[in-house]
């Protein structure tokens, strides 16, 4: 049997909440949709580790309620939602992925999450990812990976590949993700979603489990580009519960996505990133990719190639940085305050350490006990200079690359991900290969950037989304909203509709009882 | 930039706080070896006068006003706590036999 998506979940975040505003759908119908096509597909998609159907028609009727009295909370009032596991929900199970959380439910709310509540969006659930948020493929979830809904024998990307899958397989109509060296673009690309990995600083990280807080973003995984702006805009914005939190109003985010769907990119300079295209890439993402670039050229675009030396030492650096980071971060499951606590086999009586060795032994899993020991290593005294210190300064000429390209233009471009969505199983004892999937969208985190990705349409040779990144100055997130939606607009038209509604129909128990599975 | 051996691994598997089983050193050893190796190529790039950049953002102490705010009640910070007991965190003993 096939699920066919009904035609309630297509619509887009920004028509749903137009349908409510109308009256022509309310929110516990929109709810009961979403979670209807959970139980229909997401055994097959695995996109969710829990479902709050109790929590979200609550939310629902509540705000039905609010919108019948002619007091909705926002504009999104009654749009549901997904959120990756990453962020505390107070009420909802938080585990990161992650064996040492299982069960734990946080006594507090992400402010991510505190704004979704305020406007009056119902939670779903939690969603899939890789453990901590290590990984580019889900694989490292201790509770299995997620299958991507263009094919589910393969990966939807990661960390965030439940977030991605969730809002590819119509499961949601938006998800929060986060972005430490590509966890939201590399999952948008492999599955024909869009999402935007915010400037540093311009989403707050109050409530985010940290794996790099030099690096982490949290930010939109939806279908648009116009949703992730609508979605950007209600995250965003400064927030005195994090003192990394920039303290200054967000650009127009909707208004220039709404812009750049008109299709005019006259004046605007667009920069393709030499040591970010060619060798490496694959054929049909490449060639995606130029297809792109020709429509920016189309819509008056001025397009420039500008080269920048050091992104070819980006992985190299992040993958110094972000374990040294992690490895410090982690060092709070430490089985005394929340979390697993795993006696150690054959001692009595043990101590207090001797519970922690063997509690991060039994609560972690590989990925994270190689980046822990990998940032030990590169921390300790007499490594210290040559490993840490020296991605350091790679970060800053990575920084000045960046700032000498904004010289010449006003966003770059690239694909978002070398490859389409691999096999699973296919990467998984290469470490070194899992990394190299985010060769493109780690400089933007080093350098805390904006970025977006856009679905630029199938690779010919295996019929597999490819993403198209736009990389935009901090601060300047309004530029990735209109380039994406510009690019978009042009490729929606040449498609006849959206590239996801091209996806294969999705296994599950659906309502066409008749077609009894056999073709 | 040199290979870790299995017993430099097993040394920062204990500063690190991670009893890791004898096979997960074997596994683990040359796999961090070839990472190491990938990444042994930024050695060479970067020259003494380039300052390091350890954020993102040029912030320093960012501090806010001295006032009392609502925060958990010590039932909500116990919650998830492995154990608790007089309103604290319940911890095995921290001190070895010999002290």
């Amino acid at each position: 049997m096939s699920a066919p998506v009904p035609a309630a979940l297509t619509a887009t975040a920004a028509e749903m909440a137009d349908a409510l505003a109308a009256g022509t759908i309310t929110s516990v119908e929109l709810v009961r949709a979403h979670l209807d096509r959970i139980r229909a597909v997401d055994e097959a998609v695995h996109a969710f580790l829990h479902v709050d159907e109790e929590g979200a028609l609550a939310a629902a009727a509540a705000s039905d309620a609010r919108r019948e009295r002619g007091e909705p909370a926002s504009p999104l009032d009654g749009v549901p939602i997904a959120v990756k596991d990453v962020l505390a929900t107070r009420g909802m199970p938080t585990t990161c992925g992650s064996r040492i959380l299982e069960g734990w439910v946080p006594p507090y709310d992400a402010t991510v999450v505190t704004r979704l509540r305020e406007a009056g969006l119902p939670i779903l659930g939690k969603t899939n990812m890789d453990e901590f948020a290590m990984g580019s493929s889900t694989e490292h979830s201790a509770y299995g990976p997620t299958h991507n809904p263009w094919d589910l024998d393969r990966i939807p990307g990661g960390s965030g590949g439940g977030s991605a899958a969730a809002v590819a397989a119509y499961e949601a109509p938006w998800a929060l993700g986060t972005d430490t060296g590509g966890s939201i673009r590399q999952p948008a690309a492999v599955t024909g979603s869009v999402g935007t990995k915010p400037t540093y600083g311009g989403v707050s990280r109050y409530g985010l489990v940290a794996m790099a807080n030099s690096l982490d973003q949290v930010g939109p995984c939806t279908r648009t580009v116009l949703d992730a702006a609508l979605l950007h805009e209600l995250i965003g914005g400064h927030d005195p519960l994090d003192s990394t939190s920039i303290d200054q109003p967000l650009p127009g985010l909707v208004d220039a996505a709404r812009r750049g769907a008109e299709g005019d990119l006259t004046g605007v300079r667009v920069g393709v990133v030499r040591e970010l295209t060619g060798e490496g890439y694959q054929a049909g993402v490449q060639s995606r990719f130029d297809e792109a670039v020709a429509h920016l050229v189309a819509a008056g675009a001025e397009v420039v190639e500008v080269s920048c030396p050091h992104f070819v030492h980006a992985l190299a650096a992040y993958y110094l940085i972000m374990p040294s980071e992690a490895s410090s971060n982690l060092a709070r499951f430490d089985a005394m305050r929340y979390g697993l606590r795993v006696a150690p086999e054959g001692v009595v009586a043990p101590n207090a350490e001797e519970v922690m060795r063997a509690t991060r032994d039994a609560g972690f899993g590989d990925e994270v006990k190689r980046r822990i020991i990998l940032g030990t290593y590169a921390l300790s005294s007499g490594y210290y200079d040559a490993y840490y210190g020296r991605a350091q300064q790679i970060r800053t000429l990575i920084g000045r690359d960046f700032a000498a390209a904004f010289e010449q233009a006003d966003v770059l471009v690239s694909p978002t991900s070398p490859t389409t969505a691999f096999r699973l199983g296919e990467k998984l004892d290469d470490p070194v290969a899992m990394y190299l999937n985010d060769l493109a969208t780690i400089p933007a985190n080093l350098a805390g950037v904006a970025g977006l990705s856009v679905p630029a349409g199938l690779a010919p040779e295996d019929g597999l989304p490819v993403g198209f990144q736009v990389l935009a100055p901090a601060m300047a997130d309004d530029r990735v909203y209109r380039v994406g939606a510009a690019v978009e607009a042009a490729l929606t038209r040449e498609w006849g509709g959206p590239l996801l509604s091209q996806a294969p129909p999705l296994p599950g128990a659906g309502s066409d009882r008749h077609d009894g599975g056999a073709r | 930039m040199s290979d870790l051996t299995r017993a430099e691994v097993a040394h920062l598997a204990d500063l690190a706080r991670i009893d890791l089983s004898e096979a997960e050193i074997d596994t683990m050893a040359p796999q961090l070896a070839v990472i190491l190796d990938a990444i042994a190529s930024i050695a060479d790039v970067a020259t003494d006068d380039i300052p390091p950049t350890s954020h993102p953002l040029p912030l320093t102490n960012v501090f806010r006003d001295d006032v009392v705010r609502p925060s958990l009640t010590p039932e909500e910070a116990l919650a998830g706590a492995p154990d608790a007991e007089e309103q604290r965190f319940a911890v095995p003993r921290i001190l070895g036999d010999e002290q």
